[in-house]
């Protein structure tokens, strides 16, 4: 009995003591789970903050200019009485440098990123990434500097030659694949071993006879373009390329690694050869994650402005043909960066509003394209899982 | 522990106090390009001379004109005069700004030391720059499309070519190049066959090939006895009449020593 009552009794003291320490636990709790999640929506409450208040600032130029003029025009004169705002040649020359850099950097990246993941050892893999990925670190206003101080003046005197080289350079290897592949399966049908043998090396020389003059006579062509001015859309498309690379590289090869070694394996497994393996099963399982490695690096090169601003020439208007990346151009970021100095001198004009109609019109393609992406992936994901 | 924080906290408070005790003793300069090179001299002469700190950005006229009127700037230095609409907004803030007249400067016309042209007239710039003259045969040149350098809106030297040499409300055309600095141009036009730019007089060196304006070459004589027709001011400008360091800084161009300065910069002394 009296055992009981002192059990009991240190029952309660002990119940007390920890009821006690459990409300302490609940608080601390409490408090830690609401500052992380004021951290959290913080940061979300900041973007909601840019959008508010570049779309109020954005606004008033609408409401001034109207929307056919911005999207429509092409006349930017934004100092002189009256003002010009048309920005069609400048949103499309932000958009030119943007599928330029890309066709440069994704295959480029993604083939990087292959290598890095699947092709070299671990050991040199070790120092290949970082490397890379030190290319990120490089401020863009040393981009910049090189793409109007060497690569503008190379361009414009070696301009020709050097397109015809990367032409060669770029392609070679492609035609040569396509060549072999293609010879052999135009035979594949052919049920004489010999005669599979004959039709396929004729086949290959005709083909590669085609490539060959198909090669030199694009080359002469590119040797006989004289650049006039190296500031130019490719030259900056060039350089963009260069500082997208090492998020796409980067990105991509964490998603290539994610893909496990058990599906590497299976596929060996099957039978199927390394370059099979990388391509039919490796390559769709990390879609998703390389898809969204391009976008992070497409929205690098769309929203950089220190190498644009130095390096396209800033001339608003839209090339003739309006394919040609050897015409300078003007884009979004570098109107915004090189009018904002003066432009806030005389708040509440249209030349003050119209550059947050700019920045407005970025935030809504980079949202887009985040979105878009997203999109893709959760998709992707949902078909690889087989649902 | 406590101890320590607080020896910590005196420190950090020590040296707030110290920078905010620099700041009040350095003088800050912020504006065009073109003066640029001279507020840099002059700030170097400064510092050795009277142990003063002076601080110079060069970010454009009409940014020097800003931060004067936003007290971020003790001079700004400006190729051109201040605009009407500069004037009122710095009114509104309570700033009333003072323009010194420190030099002069002939704005020349460069293009590409392999260029044949030696001289246009300014009808022929302003057509070239207007766009209706695209290619260097049109002015007695070798066949090739003019490449048309401009500066940015905010440049004070955009602004004087406009005035001076395009005329006022012409629409440069939308094919032309639009750098961010003298610097920049100097670099595009010494490295580009068919370019057309301009720069402060300051600014020329053998890279580039001037070329007379109306039959006239910018230089000390012609920009002072006026026949260079396309010359100008350089201006700093102060928040009311100057006193102390920062009148003695505005009064440099008039000492023996500021002239040799100027003279060695490629500028003008104005008096």
């Amino acid at each position: 009995m009296a055992d009981e009552s002192v059990g009991g009794n240190n029952r309660t003291t002990a119940f007390v003591i920890s009821a006690r320490k459990r409300t302490l636990q609940k608080a601390a709790k409490t408090v830690g789970e609401g500052l992380l999640l004021g951290i959290a929506s913080f940061v979300a409450i900041v973007v909601l903050f840019i959008f508010y208040f570049v779309a109020r600032d954005a606004v008033p130029f609408f409401q001034l200019r109207g929307f056919s003029e911005f999207f429509t025009g092409t006349n930017w004169y934004p100092a002189d009485h009256p003002g010009g705002f048309g920005a069609l040649a400048i949103i499309y020359g932000s958009l030119m440098v943007t599928l330029g850099s890309a066709l440069i950097a994704v295959p480029m990246g993604v083939a990087a990123a292959i290598c890095l993941s699947d092709i070299l050892p671990f050991s040199i893999r070790q120092y290949a990434k970082p490397v890379i990925e030190m290319l990120a670190a490089i401020p863009s206003v040393a981009f910049g500097f090189f793409a109007l101080v060497i690569l503008a003046p190379l361009l414009q005197n070696n301009g020709g030659p050097m397109l015809m080289w990367a032409w060669w350079i770029l392609v070679t290897p492609f035609i040569v694949l396509a060549v072999l592949v293609a010879a052999d399966l135009l035979t594949n049908s052919i049920k004489d071993p010999k005669r599979r043998q004959q039709g396929y090396v004729m086949l290959l020389t005709v083909f590669g006879l085609i490539s060959v003059f198909l090669l030199y006579k694009v080359g002469t062509l590119l040797y006989a373009i004289q650049i006039l001015t190296g500031t130019n859309a490719l030259n900056v498309s060039i350089i963009l390329s260069f500082m997208a690379l090492p998020t796409i590289v980067s990105v991509s090869e964490d998603a290539l690694q994610a893909v496990g070694r058990d599906i590497r394996e299976g596929s060996y497994a099957l039978g199927a050869t390394r370059a099979e393996t990388i391509i039919k099963t490796i390559l769709p399982a990390a879609s998703s994650g390389i898809l969204a490695a391009v976008i992070l690096g497409i929205m690098r090169a769309l929203g950089e402005t220190m190498v644009v601003w130095m390096a396209s020439g800033n001339s608003s208007h839209i090339p003739e043909p309006w394919f040609n990346y050897l015409e300078a151009i003007r884009t979004l970021t570098a109107t915004i960066a090189g009018d904002m100095g003066e432009a806030d001198q005389v708040t509440g004009s249209a030349r003050y509003h119209v550059l947050f109609a700019m920045g407005l019109l970025l935030l809504v393609i980079s949202f887009i394209s985040n979105l878009v992406s997203e999109r893709i992936v959760v998709r992707q994901r949902k078909i690889l899982s087989g649902q | 522990m406590i101890k320590k924080l607080l020896l910590l906290y005196a420190l950090v408070v020590l040296a707030a106090v110290g920078t905010a005790d620099a700041a009040s003793n350095t003088l800050i300069l912020d504006g065009s390009t073109t003066v640029g090179p001279l507020a840099k001299s002059f700030a170097t002469y400064f510092t050795r001379k009277y142990g003063l700190h002076v601080t110079v950005s060069e970010s454009g006229s009409g940014n020097g004109a800003k931060s004067l009127i936003n007290g971020s700037c003790t001079i700004a230095a400006m190729s051109r005069p201040m605009k009407p609409e500069e004037i009122a907004a710095a009114r509104q803030k309570g700033v009333n700004p003072v323009a010194h007249v420190i030099a002069l400067d002939g704005l020349s016309m460069v293009v590409h030391p392999g260029n044949p042209i030696n001289s246009l007239t300014k009808a022929q710039i302003s057509s070239i720059y207007r766009g209706a003259i695209t290619n260097w045969k049109e002015v007695g040149g070798p066949n090739a499309r003019i490449v048309v350098i401009q500066r940015e809106s905010n440049s004070g030297t955009q602004d004087s070519f406009k005035e001076l040499v395009a005329g006022k409300g012409v629409q440069i055309t939308g094919n032309a190049e639009t750098q961010s600095s003298n610097g920049a141009v100097k670099s595009r036009v010494s490295t580009t066959a068919s370019a057309i730019g301009f720069l402060g007089l300051g600014f020329v060196d053998r890279s580039v090939k001037v070329i007379a304006v109306n039959g006239v070459l910018p230089s000390v004589t012609t920009v002072k006895n006026h026949t260079y027709q396309v010359s100008r001011p350089l201006y700093f400008y102060t928040n009311g009449q100057p006193s102390g360091s920062v009148k003695q800084f505005i009064d440099l161009p008039l000492t023996a020593d500021g002239k040799r300065i100027i003279t060695e910069l490629g500028f003008i002394n104005s008096k």
